[in-house]
């Protein structure tokens, strides 16, 4: 059993947990995920590591609500427990002193991408960072970006805060440049897609995190395949990061979509159950 | 002479309709009676020089054991049982006694063996039911600490006896739940999982300690158990874990399957009992299960019991060389599993929306005999035809999983990335052991058992002489 420690809403649909993993936290690395159980009939969910404090043995995960388990999970307050944490699992992030870096962070992804940016900044790299999310209500953590940033741009896709922009306009300002020697980018699938897109232009090897849907996270089961190079991996083991260039996204896309109506009856059942009090 | 011919035929155990169990997860056979299961056991020779006992991977005294059957004393049987193996609910249902003790049985020779594991398995359900359990006495602690990686059957084993030589016994576990393959792979209509979910507890009540969640290779390394966790010795028993599949095209469609993936949504993740379990599954109507093992019946009539309409076997050599159990082909026949035999998927149709819709398929013919024994498929040209599905399982066998094995440098691995170890278990890493899939490749409960057995001796040994000089198997 694993104990919320602090709860945070950053937004009405975005919530912060830190709870209790000391064996984990003691391992976690940037780019590692950890897989979660609420109770006995709940399924097993990855979620990204945002940060972890290998002294008080907690680690951080930042999620947003977008069906049945993770709406549970968003009723759960400080002193609760979860049922089953796993981890830390997937290759942690490479991290060197590249030079000039880009940390492109969307929607929730701005989490998993926060231990990376400072990670990149601690080994001595330039650090351009930009975060980015449909409205301000959306964004969180700018002042911890900022701590690890030599340079950091909001945008947001209706300009209630920062640029009136996607991530790519001020991604490709900053490939313009002509010195950037690695971007990486954690978001939802169709933006990695497309920051991908931006920098094939220019050349510029560009990392993604992917986020397929899984069982065991230990490379047993096979349900989080993905297409690299026009090979079968397992994004669990082989992953989560993966050179974008590289990366089926449209495939990626249409297996994050494998059960749409199991999803929508489980979230049915589940309001109907809030609704009648249980 | 009614004598004789009644001694011929075995005593059956009664089963569910096939129609019937077609549509639930419980189990296929009805227990023996008292009566029944002393009926059969009369039927044993009680043979001075038994050889049934030479098939069994871990010796249980076979014809002592069936004798006090007779004598209606079943708790005892049970005990006698338990002197070599620890689960016998477990293995009186999964183990391939036809090819083992029964394959050896001397009544067999002119008619049907001893039904073995029928009998076995009834005495474990009568133990548990009677509540007499017995735990045997605690021996005199030995002060020394071994680790045990995977809760399967072969890590229970080494577990259940290495806490009985009195020493201090941990158990790992990846996932979030014990037992291993006897959890997440074997369908709750052929291993109820109350019967794992007790054999755990029993050896919990023997006091080893159980801990899940816990990826050895991420969590601690096997390095950190020995030299900072004080663990004296490590036994890794993580079983075969990686699926195979066929590197056909449209294989990543969705709706294709590991069986692997398959069989843990329904039996750890309870997705047959979705929505009241959040794991979903797909609901096939026409789904197609590739391969012909014990992993291909399970997928198939888990398949089935989800709902399906038809459900397609699609195996590439024919029935005779199938390596699934006797009595799993057989149930599977019954139930109306469609046996597409001497066929291979070449390919994976897409729906047009990322879907699976239809397989591909070519005829094969069998030629001459490969480096397994059986005679090798190769495909008829121009038999290509399509079979309309909307599920695929791949049950084509696994591979070494090298998540735990790739964080020791020390280990040494085989081609295939499977453990090198000695037939004591004994690896080239100072203190380990290891037996089961990850080292002899995908085969049954009862083998690892019986490595897991092994193993477990080959400890007792190493911690009396831990300090040895220690060159490793040679």
């Amino acid at each position: 059993m694993f104990k919320i420690l602090k709860k945070q809403e950053l937004s009405e649909f975005v919530t912060l947990f830190e709870f209790e993993a000391k064996d984990i936290a003691k391992k976690a690395e940037a780019g590692n995920f950890f897989i979660l159980k609420i109770h006995e009939e709940g399924e097993r969910i990855p979620l990204t590591i945002a940060d972890f404090d290998r002294e008080k043995g907690t680690l951080t995960t930042v999620f947003q609500k977008v069906g049945k388990t993770t709406e549970h999970l968003g009723t759960l307050n400080e002193g609760d427990f979860i049922s089953d944490v796993i981890g830390p699992l997937g290759v942690s992030s490479h991290i060197e002193n590249f030079g000039k870096v880009v940390c492109v962070g969307g929607g929730v992804g701005i989490a998993p991408v926060y231990p990376i940016t400072r990670a990149l900044k601690e080994a001595g790299n330039k650090v351009l960072s930009i975060i980015g999310a449909r409205n301000k209500d959306l964004l969180f953590w700018e002042d911890k970006m900022r701590d690890v940033s030599d340079e950091l741009v909001i945008t947001t896709d209706d300009g209630s805060y920062g640029r009136k922009a996607v991530v790519t306009v001020p991604l490709e300002e900053f490939l313009k440049g002509g010195d950037i020697d690695m971007v990486i980018a954690i978001g939802p699938a169709i933006m990695m897609k497309f920051v991908c897109k931006t920098t094939e232009k220019y050349n510029v090897k560009t990392v993604v995190s992917l986020n397929s849907i899984m069982i065991d996270g230990t490379g047993m089961c096979g349900g989080c395949r993905v297409e690299v190079g026009g090979e079968t991996k397992f994004c669990c083991v082989d992953g989560p990061e993966f050179d974008g260039a590289d990366v089926n996204f449209d495939l990626l896309m249409e297996r994050q979509r494998m059960y749409p109506d199991e999803e929508k009856a489980a979230m049915e059942r589940y309001t109907e159950a809030i609704k009648g009090g249980k | 002479m009614e004598e004789k011919k009644k001694a011929k035929k075995r005593v059956q155990m009664r089963e569910q309709d096939p129609l019937k169990r077609a549509r639930n997860f419980e189990e296929v056979p009805y227990a023996y009676s008292p009566e029944e299961a002393m009926e059969e056991a009369s039927r044993c020779l009680v043979c001075k020089r038994p050889a049934c006992m030479g098939g069994c991977p871990v010796e249980v005294n076979i014809p002592a054991f069936i004798s006090l059957i007779k004598d209606g004393k079943f708790v005892e049987a049970c005990y006698k049982i338990k002197e070599k193996n620890s689960f016998p609910a477990v293995c009186g249902r999964v183990c391939p006694q036809e090819v083992q003790c029964e394959a050896r049985c001397l009544v067999g020779k002119k008619g049907e063996p001893v039904a073995v594991g029928n009998l076995e398995r009834f005495v474990a359900d009568y133990e548990a039911e009677k509540g007499e359990v017995k735990l045997p006495e605690k021996p005199k602690p030995t002060g020394r600490k071994v680790a045990v990686i995977g809760s399967g059957p072969g890590g229970l084993t080494c577990a259940s006896d290495l806490i009985q030589a009195g020493h201090q016994v941990t158990l790992f576990e990846a996932l979030h739940k014990a037992g291993g393959v006897l959890v997440y792979g074997i369908p709750e209509f052929r291993l109820p999982k109350a019967i794992v979910g007790r054999e755990v507890e029993y050896i919990q009540k023997l006091g080893v300690e159980v801990v899940v969640n816990a990826v050895v290779g991420r969590l601690y390394t096997v390095d950190e158990l020995l030299n900072e966790q004080g663990y004296d010795a490590v036994y890794i028993g993580i079983g075969a874990g990686l699926p195979m599949f066929l590197g056909i095209p449209g294989e990543n469609l969705n709706g294709v399957y590991s069986a692997n993936e398959f069989l843990t949504r329904a039996n750890l993740m309870k997705a047959y009992l979705f929505p009241e379990y959040d794991t979903p599954i797909k609901v096939a109507k026409r789904p197609a299960i590739v391969g012909g093992g014990n992993v291909a019946m399970d997928s198939a009539r888990v398949a089935l019991r989800l709902g399906a309409e038809k459900v397609y076997l699609i195996y590439r050599r024919s029935e005779a060389e199938m390596p699934a159990r006797k009595a799993e082909v057989h149930h599977a026949h019954e139930e109306g599993i469609e046996f597409l035999l001497l066929t291979n998927p070449t390919g994976f149709i897409d729906d047009g929306k990322g879907n699976v819709c239809a397989v591909e398929c070519v005829k094969m013919e069998l030629g001459e005999p490969d480096e397994s024994g059986r005679r090798r498929p190769i495909p008829v040209k121009g038999s290509e035809f399509q079979v309309e599905i909307d599920v695929a399982i791949s049950a084509l066998g696994a591979r070494a999983n090298p998540l735990l094995p790739k964080t020791m440098p020390d280990l040494k691995l085989n081609k295939k990335g499977y453990i090198m170890a000695d037939e004591t278990g004994m690896t080239s890493a100072r203190g380990v052991f290891a037996g089961g899939d990850i080292v002899t490749g995908a085969a049954t409960v009862i083998s690892a058992m019986g490595a897991g057995r092994k193993a477990a001796t080959a400890i007792n040994d190493y911690l009396k002489w831990k300090y040895w000089d220690f060159r490793g198997p040679q």
